[in-house]
């Protein structure tokens, strides 16, 4: 039997699901109608997003002086934020791309979101170094085309200007990557619509998608080739990040481990986010069936791996900053100064969402447990915005010259952009939620039978 | 000769495949078959040919790499030599180590999003394409094979019903 799978794998896909149920299931949250608790968080989003607009729109009125950023802390909150969203943005291409060539199924319950969420958090990141060029309406000066300037080109020896490749390819790439998927499910929400305006919406949506053999042979070759893209593409485009750091000469940054333990960071906080968001999800939208306890406690383990990678570049970065004997490595972010200095609610923060309660998750009761999961997924999510905010403060708060030595405060404008890409991001998702199908139902199906719950349980009792 | 089809439909992968094997071996011609997901093994049973994409993916990726090559020599050594904290700006070898970032980046950048459209000018997909699967279900549980009809249509359809088709249907191939 070609479908045949090894009983001891766990099902998939709960159910006695037949190939029309699924379709049933994907297309139920765009044929329904949105429940009182998607309005009022969607309102509260909305409110966040309109309150971040105002605040960004402050911002270019008056300028980056209305940020709490000083002589001494001249990055803060925004590099923080735009490096806190790229990270979360590395999970989705993780899922459909590291883990289609590793040939893991339970991929297809989670990607389509995954990615989605991956989209939309790269859309946040690229917020916060456009606004803080102070004059926005000139960040096309970071592309290389020809200009009135005497031909003045880009500085293509700047590790910022290499962000700007490596964040704009990433973003480009995960977006035809994730629509090439979408489109036989577009296909099937268009040819099951009843609606004249939803199926003309989906009709153009789905570019006429129609599922012959060659579409799909070469659908699935494209895939394959854009996953093989994909894998080295998100794990430059942290390393790249890490980069802005990591080629400066600040101690506490100047840091050779900085690209794998950046990459690791940023795998660690996306599945904490995806977590944060299906755990959500399959209740919301009743796809309990789809994204099981076996998905979730698999992120959960590499969480758990990340977790630990990211836990041993921190020990190895306080180990050497101690073993220097230099007193300039004292004041770095991962540092007995830190620990006990001004700064160290943010260095323990640090230690105890990322290192500590993590280790929980080695327990499989906890790890295998949804409120458990949705719980720890959100610490991770403050601890990995803790790490950055320390590499990038506390490293800045100390310098040579004990005279500059200063404290960060951050005004309402920060804190408000901040919450306003929390708000757009929720805004973004949860319209996707509504429109989209959120589930790869064509790649679920063509597992159905190997690892569909009903399918497997007739074959193994025969 | 008319263009005339007969379009079967299946409500199984496994019934599908067996009966365009069957098909083949009857020495009928399958014009196409439309399937809701990729059915692995669907593309040898109908003897298509495997895809170039992923060759010309490599060629695109070549062809990014050279661009790269020759934007970042032309705008850093040729055009404006700049000296940033001493970076050897006289030569594109010496230069080179810090421009691996934009050569990677934009070898995938082309690699990528040529084969992506590409692929959609091949099968035809495209914003305001109209689509062409014969029945609606088709992307939902069915499947359909399109069969040329050649000779007698009673015995093909009988043909087809042996193999499983759930449903018959003889239309005009534009």
């Amino acid at each position: 039997m070609s479908h045949y799978e090894a009983p001891i794998r766990e099902p998939i896909i709960l159910g006695d699901k037949t190939y029309h149920d699924i379709s049933n299931d994907i297309a139920a949250p765009i044929e329904g109608k949105a429940n009182t608790w998607w309005w009022v968080v969607f309102s509260i989003a909305s409110f966040a997003l309109l309150w971040g607009i105002g605040a960004i729109a402050y911002t270019i009125g008056t300028g980056i002086g209305v940020w709490g950023l000083n002589n001494k802390i001249n990055w803060a909150w925004d590099i923080t934020n735009f490096v806190w969203w790229v990270g979360i943005g590395h999970a989705g291409t993780l899922i459909s791309a590291v883990l289609l060539l590793f040939r893991q199924k339970w991929r297809m319950g989670i990607n389509r979101s995954a990615e989605a969420m991956t989209i939309f958090a790269v859309i946040q990141a690229a917020i916060f170094p456009v606004i803080h060029m102070g004059r926005v309406w000139n960040a096309y000066w970071v592309m290389p085309i020809p200009n009135q300037f005497g031909s003045l080109w880009t500085n293509f020896n700047s590790p910022l200007l290499w962000d700007v490749f490596a964040i704009s390819t990433y973003l480009s790439v995960s977006l035809v990557f994730w629509y090439t998927g979408l489109l036989p499910d577009f296909a099937m929400i268009r040819d099951r619509a009843t609606k004249p305006f939803q199926k003309k919406i989906y009709s153009l949506l789905s570019f006429g998608w129609s599922g012959t053999a060659k579409d799909w042979q070469r659908f699935e070759e494209v895939s394959l080739v854009l996953a093989g893209l994909a894998t080295p593409l998100v794990l430059s485009v942290h390393t790249i990040v890490s980069f802005d750091f990591a080629t400066s000469v600040i101690p506490g940054w100047h840091s050779t481990i900085y690209p794998p333990y950046f990459v690791a960071g940023a795998v660690f906080s996306g599945f904490a986010m995806v977590q944060t968001l299906l755990i959500i999800m399959r209740k919301v939208s009743n796809l309990e069936d789809y994204i099981t306890k076996l998905h979730i406690e698999n992120m959960n383990k590499v969480i758990l791996v990340t977790g630990g990678i990211v836990m041993v570049a921190y020990l190895s970065e306080f180990f050497v900053g101690w073993y220097s004997g230099s007193s300039y490595e004292d004041f770095t972010y991962l540092s007995v100064g830190a620990a006990t200095g001004p700064y160290w609610w943010a260095f323990w923060a640090l230690i105890l969402c990322n290192g500590v309660f993590p280790q929980l998750l080695w327990f499989k009761k906890l790890r295998t447990n949804f409120t458990v999961s949705f719980i720890m997924s959100i610490i991770i999510n403050i601890g990995m915005w803790f790490e950055r905010f320390d590499i990038i403060v506390i490293n800045l708060s100390r310098g040579h010259l004990p005279s500059t030595w200063a404290q960060f405060s951050p005004t309402f404008v920060d804190v408000g952009i901040y919450l306003g890409t929390i708000g757009f991001f929720f805004v973004l998702f949860l319209l996707y939620a509504r429109t989209f199908p959120v589930v790869a139902q064509a790649e679920v199906k063509s597992i159905l039978k190997a690892s569909g719950d009903g399918y497997k349980r007739a074959r193994d009792n025969k | 000769m008319s263009n005339k089809v007969i379009q079967a439909m299946y409500d199984d992968d496994d019934v599908l495949l067996t009966a365009v094997k069957q098909t083949r071996e009857e020495n009928h011609q399958i014009e196409e078959v439309y399937t809701p997901f990729p059915v692995h093994g669907l593309d040898k049973a109908m003897g298509l040919k495997g895809t170039r994409i992923a060759i010309t993916s490599f060629i695109y990726g070549v062809i990014g790499f050279a661009f790269a090559v020759w934007m970042l020599n032309y705008m850093m050594i040729v055009d404006w030599p700049q000296n940033i904290g001493g970076k050897p700006n006289f030569s594109f070898a010496e230069n080179m180590p810090a421009f691996v970032p934009i050569l990677f980046e934009l070898t995938v950048f082309f690699a990528a999003h040529l084969m992506v459209i590409t692929f959609y000018m091949r099968s035809k997909i495209w914003p305001f394409q109209t689509a062409s699967n014969p029945d609606p279900r088709t992307t939902d549980d069915k499947f359909v094979m399109e069969v040329t009809m050649d000779g007698n249509e009673d015995q093909l359809s009988d043909f087809l019903k042996q193999t499983g088709a759930i449903e018959l249907k003889v239309t005009e191939k534009k």
